[in-house]
């Protein structure tokens, strides 16, 4: 049986020569997307912004999302979108989104538009789904998201920074932080709801694009000590096209259940899985085209001979 | 490396058989385990509330709400103690801020009033641990008879405490009253309690029953007053102005001190009115309150009195004739339902204080079932590609790949199944993606095996250090992404915990698969076939 190769054998990609141009841009694109998540910034979701969430299916078949919008539209609720989606399995229905009300006690008003809207709607609709988050609860939400987003990264640098010499956990704060910088940015400009499972989807990123990243320096590492004359442009060139098929089996391999989980994984997790596809792609990216070639600026080696003592220091694992 | 024990082969072999034993019963449907014999194993794996449709329901005690409430009986309370004879003369009694507030007129008395208003610091119960006792006012009367009396950080926060776990115990019985959930109660943090009912089609009904404060009152009506009348004039002390539940335009001017309250009561049930048949609630009052209630009633022939819930004028029945039985009837615009309701609130009792739902997630049944549909569709179709991408580019060990994917398949399921974590959609998700890394370990294994072959070792040689080298690098990855799952599982809540769940166990299963079964597998292949070359 033939087999097939997504990636031929003893490719000689020159990375680091490639860095001239992919790094500028790289730099521009994590600028420009801190740029607009604080700027434009995302659509925050009711985890965040506080609010009601409601998924309904209209019992009529042929409904009118114009009548269901000037029906709310005359419950004076403030801000309520109203969007219809379809699924390969549920079918279609309808979200609304209704913004936080104002008031002395914002939750209980919260409630009271609820039961309007509930009243208005009457039994024309089944409700599939009803997500309220009040004030307090998202304010500490989005605390408590940050912090999991700043321990996360702090622990998963902890074991890098143990397991391998500090060049390589700087690297992968580059490439990991570069990685979380564009997703942020794919937020805001694929207008995914911001919400709780997004930072779940970031996390996961992350551990996916060290997962990537630390295979290629195990690489680099290990090669460090079987090379030792090599220098270093041609050694972190030849560790990536090493590791190049790994690199894109695997991204490939997640990816395509990721696509699954995207087309029939149900609306609930559809933009937590949009993330994850981005995420995994730009991980992938960063891990071949940023987290080695940086290394370069870190000095490795210092001079020759020292560098290989150093470098056999560094590598005191088989 | 290749060389591998027969008992250790065994003992791989064991722990598969056994996730896959655990892990049957959740191919079959609930009823079919139920009837199986008690020696199967017929543990399944609980669905989240997301699965199974549900509510998920956070509420907050409103301390505001409380302490505004608990204030004005502390206000009465003052005022019964000054007039105690000998009567102290004070002007200025009133809520200010959290406190209540008066000045005393005699100078001389100010000592005698101090120790008045002692008694109603009220001492708390703050458990074995605490030294000396915590009171829940603090007392303040200065040299110009200004006396406070001061809600203290500690008091409040003992007293809402306390609050939390009576509102569990009135939920539990109100809820066991409806009879048909069996949703799971309990304290969040300091001043919340949750609630999740699964498997509730309407949680409107649920919401209704916990959220009621349904404080019962009975108290004897002054005047009745329009609304505007209402606003333009001030409310005399001692007396309360109550909206008509019915008539927002009606406001009934009551006593400030109830006739009775729900306590008093000893049953209610939903009934239809003899002659109207209407619904209504009839009560019975215990043998006290019938007491109470056949003196006013007596007293009071001719007047209103004002049947009170939650602040609001339900009725206002003219008091016809003495009472004397102690059972009563209220009426009011009830539906079959609200009746029947009112009844299971009014015997179950009520909240001590009022509770708003800061946090609500219901999912219905039908997204539910949709969910879990979903999720298996996308199960099915993400293995099947990962199957055919494992046999294109690997062949033979392809199959070897695909066989490791689904025993770690398995093994997430039985691992869900025998600690009892709960898989939600986020979850599935997390198996799902597992399916996608878990292949990663086969690829670095056999990508390494490759690279040492084609660098001139004999085939067995290459995949004795191909295994060795690829493992390192595999513990390594894995590791990191062990990481960001624990932060997940210990800092998010439901949903993103049951990704979490099932991502972590991908990942510890994934390394027990690479280092025992896929290794295992490979070892007795090269131990049959001792191959010329490697198949990747």
């Amino acid at each position: 049986m033939r087999k097939l190769r997504l990636i031929p054998d003893d490719t000689k990609i020159r990375f680091m020569w490639l860095r001239r141009f992919n790094f500028p841009a790289s730099i521009l694109l994590s600028v420009l997307s801190v740029v607009l998540f604080f700027t434009v910034g995302p659509q925050y979701g009711i985890d965040f912004r506080g609010g009601s969430l409601l998924e309904v299916k209209p019992v009529a078949a042929n409904y009118d999302l114009g009548a269901i919008r000037a029906t709310l539209g005359q419950l004076n609720l403030g801000d309520v979108q109203v969007t219809e989606v379809s699924d390969p399995v549920a079918g279609t229905s309808v979200l609304i989104r209704i913004q936080q009300q104002a008031g002395e006690d914002p939750d209980a008003a919260q409630q009271a538009a609820l039961a309007r809207v509930r009243d208005a709607f009457g039994d024309t609709v089944e409700y599939r789904r009803v997500e309220t988050v009040g004030p307090r609860v998202s304010g500490e939400l989005a605390y408590n998201g940050t912090i999991a987003l700043l321990v996360t990264i702090v622990a998963i640098l902890i074991y890098v920074w143990f397991r391998f010499e500090w060049q390589f956990a700087v690297g992968a704060i580059i490439a990991t932080g570069h990685d979380v910088l564009m997703t942020l940015g794919f937020f805001v400009v694929a207008r995914l709801d911001f919400n709780l499972s997004s930072i779940a989807a970031i996390l996961t990123i992350v551990g996916y694009s060290l997962n990537d990243t630390v295979v290629v320096y195990d690489r680099i590492r290990e090669n460090l000590r079987k090379y030792k004359k090599m220098p270093l442009i041609e050694l972190l060139d030849r560790s990536v096209n090493e590791t190049l098929s790994r690199t894109t089996q695997t991204s490939l391999t997640t990816v395509l259940v990721l696509l699954a989980l995207f087309i029939f994984g149900g609306e609930v997790i559809r933009s937590f899985v949009a993330a994850m596809i981005f995420g995994v792609a730009i991980g992938t990216y960063s891990s071949i085209y940023i987290a080695a070639p940086v290394l370069v600026y870190f000095r490795l080696r210092t001079g020759q001979t020292a560098g290989d003592s150093e470098a056999a220091e560094a590598t005191g694992r088989a | 490396m290749l060389q591998i024990a027969r008992w250790k082969v065994t003992l791989i072999l064991l722990v598969v058989v056994a996730a896959v034993i655990v892990a049957v019963p959740n191919v079959f449907s609930g009823q079919t385990v139920a009837s199986w014999p008690a020696w199967l194993p017929r543990n399944q794996v609980v669905l989240g509330l997301d699965l199974q449709g549900g509510a998920y329901l956070l509420y907050e005690v409103d301390r505001t709400d409380y302490v505004h409430k608990r204030l004005r009986t502390l206000v009465s309370d003052v005022r019964t103690a000054m007039l105690e004879s000998p009567r102290i003369g004070y002007t200025g009694l009133g809520i200010q801020g959290q406190g209540v507030q008066l000045r005393i007129r005699d100078l001389d008395r100010v000592d005698d009033a101090r120790q008045r208003l002692d008694d109603l610091r009220n001492p708390l119960d703050a458990g074995i641990l605490a030294s000396g006792s915590i009171y829940e006012f603090d007392l303040s009367v200065d040299d110009n008879g200004l006396a406070r009396l001061s809600y203290s950080e500690a008091g409040l926060t003992e007293r809402v405490s306390g609050i939390v776990a009576q509102s569990i115990e009135v939920i539990n019985r109100r809820i066991n009253e409806l009879g048909t959930t069996e949703p799971s109660i309990q304290r969040q943090g300091e001043d919340r309690i949750l609630v999740e009912a699964p498997g509730l089609g309407d949680p409107e009904r649920l919401k209704a029953l916990v959220g009621q404060t349904a404080q019962l009152t009975f108290h004897m009506v002054v005047s009745q007053i329009s609304a505007s009348e209402a606003e333009r004039t001030a409310p005399e002390p001692g007396t309360l102005r109550l909206v008509d539940a019915d008539d927002p335009e009606l406001i009934h001017v009551v006593e400030d001190v109830p006739l009775m309250t729900g306590e008093d009561l000893v049953d209610a049930q939903a009934g239809f009115d003899g002659q109207t048949n209407e619904p209504v609630v009839d009560f019975r009052l215990t043998t006290g309150g019938a007491r109470k209630f056949a003196e006013v009633t007596a007293n009071n022939v001719g007047r209103l009195f004002a049947i009170v819930l939650d602040e609001e004028v339900i009725s206002a029945p003219v008091i016809r004739e003495p009472i004397p039985g102690g059972s009563g009837q209220i009426s009011g615009s009830f539906t079959v339902e609200s009746a029947n309701d009112l009844a299971i609130l009014l015997r179950a009792g009520s909240l001590p204080a009022k509770l708003t739902i800061v946090e609500e997630r219901s999912v219905g049944p039908g997204l539910g079932a949709d969910s879990i549909e979903a999720g298996r569709i996308a199960a099915m179709i993400g293995t099947v590609a990962i199957i055919a991408f494992m046999l294109a580019v690997y062949g033979f060990f392809g199959v070897i790949a695909n066989v490791a994917v689904i025993v770690n398949v398995i093994m997430i399921v039985a691992v869900l199944t025998l600690f009892g974590f709960t898989l939600t959609l986020p979850g599935i998700a997390g198996i799902v993606l597992t399916v996608g890394m878990a292949v990663d370990s086969n690829v670095l294994i056999y990508e390494r095996i490759r690279e040492e072959f084609r660098q001139g070792r004999t085939a067995i040689a290459a995949i004795d250090t191909g295994f060795t080298r690829a493992l390192g690098t595999i513990v390594d990855a894995n590791v990191t992404t062990l990481i960001a799952a624990v932060v997940l599982f210990f800092l998010g809540s439901g949903p993103i915990r049951g990704f979490a769940v099932t991502y972590m166990i991908g990942i510890l299963t994934t390394l027990f698969t690479a280092f025992t079964f896929t290794r295992m597998v490979i070892a007795l292949w090269v131990a049959e076939r001792r191959p010329k070359t490697v198949p990747v």
